[in-house]
């Protein structure tokens, strides 16, 4: 009998959970689609080639860097392809396509592989393109288009004070001349002719930014799949989103001149891309803390940082550069909330 | 199902797969023309050889002494001659003295009277359990006189019966709660009669309400006072520290014995062992075993003997089905994959499971992706994935500084991890070189 079976010998456990790093990867992707079908169809085709050349290059580089490394085809497993997705979803409808590829290149050669590749990096690739990009090339990377929905509402406002400037940094830039009194961004940007002005809008993601971020709703979608297929762990976006929105509420309202407890948390977690960083960026397995305590942590430390980079730098977003500088702390983390070890009790506990 | 007990951190759901066997009553697997006694079949030192080639031996009789504290007797299952005594591989890889022995002609098992064994005391029943060569049968096979041997200065509070069976695919204890209801009722008072315990309480996972029911009803009816706690499901709350954390809430020390909190576990099928050995006089030799997975044509539960080749076993259920991936001895999540099917039956083994490719689930080996799952699931609270990179790089102590040594393998870790990783191989290799270090 033995001689017809070909039976395989290995340790235990026997069985798997249908769980797989492709898998993982590819579900990311899914999740990922409807927020960029939502940029590709109010920015254009345009966003769509700046997608695809993200992606294209994202592989392309994996592609060489394995044939450099000999590490075998890694195409296939996904992470490069999410990595592109995610250059492509920050980058600007209307960025030279250069930049975007640029970005992929540097994200997957420089951040992913001189660490060694997959699960050896200690900075998101994809947000560390960004950023790169973002300092080397930094009029392409703030050109902003308007959504072709809002063709009409821009035309019969004056073109020259809305076009070029997302919700963010529009209040950003234009707070800064402002000697008016205002109650907070939503009233600012009415006032100020800017064509956006609802939170509804600014939900459904009917304004200018990066392709990927604009929907609110669509990632959030997306995020809520990945939480329910337990890819994705709810402790980092929920204290992220938290905690930014808890300092934005308390002192958010200082910059329009008005008092404590009087910031608009709603708008600022609804734009910038926070919703994009904080659901699929920040979670990214490979740059963040292993224990519950040390996601909790990291969450609370990136909405700090955040707000710290919104309200007092001289960005209207924040939120990559508050991800990576977080990125940085992340061995640490993981060296101070070490699990608990079972039967570890401290001995009064024991004997109750 | 809100307020069941159950163990706290860590812990998977796998698929349970227990409705291949669960229904299927327990039934008598023929005794094969040869079978294979291995001498080690236990936790501890291996039995003493005490039969020589050509032997006649009979059913029960003592074929291999214990032969230290920790050790276990070996009994002949059935009446034949030894035909040899040669070295074997068991199911965990390991060698062991075997004794081949040919079944005699029109053998037929005697059928065994009750005893009334109230008269006896303690220690007579404890010399009863050793004699009749007891293990733990979940699969850990630690001597069951040394577990109910309460060491001096040590109280008994709680007398746990693990009836949880955890383990993917296995029914054997369950249809023994369900069929043997009331020998496991009668084998608690002897053993509450050995331990002496405050409390009797018996943990089973609420997947198996009909054991829950039957059992319950049958301590009522005798009138022994036994608390049946249903549990949540949770892998691995079949393990004693887990089942103990379940039930009372106590965490058994790092390296600690359940004794340590006041408890002593024995898992359900011992129970029904140790009713065998005491009222029936007849010693280990028989058990049930799940025959079950995809590649099994028709999975069910055998009353098996000791030293029955799995190859027999596996042709009583029909052969196999498809294209086997894997023949497992024991549960999915812990067991041992065999290479040889002559490999035999041994007092340990709950289940044989043939698994096909699609319920393996194998996939290549990536790198880690520090996704933390493993350190969610554990349920002794370490950090898999670190001591993996530690053993890794051959830094055995660092590992045992993180907590190598109470990792139980129970798999958890690796069952999860996306990227494959053999954590529990790991382990174990870890185990095995920071013990040769330290020696």
């Amino acid at each position: 009998m033995s001689d017809e079976l070909k039976l395989s010998i290995s340790s235990s456990p026997q069985i798997h959970s249908p769980q797989s790093t492709a898998k993982i990867m590819w579900l990311v992707v899914a999740a990922l689609v409807p927020a960029g079908v939502w940029g590709v169809y109010i920015f254009g085709l345009r966003a769509l080639l700046v997608i695809a050349v993200s992606v294209a290059a994202s592989l392309a580089a994996e592609y060489i860097m394995t044939i450099v490394f000999k590490s075998g085809n890694t195409l296939f497993d996904g992470s490069a392809f999410v990595t592109g997705l995610l250059v492509g979803y920050n980058m600007p409808p209307e960025v030279p396509l250069y930049v975007c590829a640029a970005a992929s290149v540097f994200a997957i050669i420089v951040v992913k592989w001189t660490f060694g590749g997959l699960g050896a990096n200690w900075m998101n690739p994809a947000l560390a393109g960004r950023v790169f990009v973002f300092f080397s090339w930094t009029s392409g990377m703030s050109k902003w288009t308007m959504p072709r929905i809002l063709a009409d509402a821009v035309s019969s406002a004056s073109p020259d004070t809305v076009s070029g400037a997302t919700p963010l940094g529009f209040v950003k830039t234009n707070l800064m001349n402002f000697t008016g009194t205002s109650s907070g961004p939503i009233d600012f940007l009415t006032s100020q002719g800017y064509p956006v002005h609802s939170y509804l809008d600014l939900f459904l993601g009917k304004i200018p930014g990066c392709i990927g971020e604009v929907s609110a709703l669509l990632i959030l979608i997306g995020g809520i799949f990945l939480i329910l297929i337990k890819i994705v762990n709810w402790e980092i976006p929920v204290f992220y989103i938290g905690s930014f929105a808890l300092l934005t509420w308390i002192f958010g309202g200082l910059n329009f001149g008005n008092g404590f407890f009087s910031g608009d948390p709603l708008f600022h977690v609804l734009t910038g891309g926070l919703m994009l960083g904080a659901i699929f960026m920040a979670t990214d397995m490979v740059t963040s803390p292993v224990t519950r305590k040390g996601m909790i942590i990291y969450a609370i430390g990136c909405g700090f940082l955040t707000f710290l980079i919104r309200s007092y730098g001289s960005f209207p977003e924040g939120v990559s550069l508050a991800i990576i500088l977080m990125n940085i702390f992340v061995p640490l983390i993981n060296r101070l909330t070490q699990p608990v070890k079972f039967g570890r009790l401290p001995k009064e506990k024991k004997n109750d | 199902m809100k307020g069941l007990k159950t163990f706290q951190r860590g812990g998977i759901h796998p698929k349970g797969r227990k409705e291949l066997t669960n229904t299927k009553k327990i039934v008598k697997a023929d005794i094969p023309e040869t079978l294979i006694v291995p001498f080690s079949q236990h936790l501890g030192a291996p039995a003493e050889v005490a039969v020589a080639a050509g032997d006649e031996v009979k059913e029960g009789m003592v074929i291999g002494k214990p032969s230290g504290f920790i050790s276990a007797a070996i009994h002949s299952p059935v009446d034949g001659k030894i035909k040899e005594i040669k070295d074997i591989f068991l199911a965990n890889g390991m060698k062991s003295k075997a004794a081949v022995i040919e079944k005699s002609e029109g053998f037929v098992p005697v059928e065994k009277k009750t005893q009334d064994w109230n008269n006896k005391t303690p220690e007579e029943l404890t010399g009863i359990i050793k004699d009749s060569g007891i293990v733990g049968m979940g699969g850990a096979t630690f001597p069951v006189n040394v577990k109910v041997s309460i060491p001096k200065g040590e109280k008994a509070e709680y007398l746990i019966v693990n009836g949880v069976e955890c383990e993917p695919y296995l029914s054997a204890d369950h249809r023994l709660m369900l069929e043997r209801t009331s020998e496991i009722i009668e084998g608690l008072r002897i053993l509450k009669k050995i331990v002496n315990p405050e409390k009797v309480a018996i943990g089973i996972e609420i997947n198996k309400p009909d054991a829950i029911e039957a059992i319950r009803k049958k301590a009522a009816e005798e009138g022994f006072e036994l608390d049946v706690i249903p549990l949540k499901l949770k892998y691995p709350q079949g393990d004693e520290k887990q089942l103990i954390k379940a039930v009372s809430g106590r965490e058994v020390p790092s390296g600690g014995l359940p004794i340590a909190v006041g408890c002593v576990v024995i898992n359900a099928g011992t129970v029904n062992a140790i009713y065998e050995a005491v009222v029936l006089e007849k010693p280990l030799y028989e058990r049930v075993v799940s025959v079950s997975g995809n590649g099994i044509k028709n999975p069910g539960n055998y009353l098996t003997r000791v030293g029955t080749p799995v190859s027999a076993l596996i042709e009583a259920c029909g052969g196999t089905n498809g294209t086997p991936a894997k023949i497992v001895v024991g549960g999915p999540m812990m067991g041992f994959t065999i290479y040889d099917t002559e490999t035999p039956v041994a007092k340990g083994t709950s289940g044989i499971l043939v698994l096909t490719e699609k319920e393996v689930n194998a996939e290549k080996r990536t790198s880690c992706l520090s996704c933390g799952k493993c350190i969610g699931v554990c349920p002794m609270g370490l950090n898999p994935t670190k001591m993996f990179k530690f053993i890794d790089h051959s830094d055995y102590s660092g590992a045992m500084d993180i907590g190598l040594m109470d990792c139980k393998e129970c798999g958890c870790c690796a069952y999860t991890c996306p990227a494959h990783i053999p954590l529990v191989q790991g382990m174990r290799l870890g185990k095995k070189m920071a013990r040769k270090k330290v020696s």
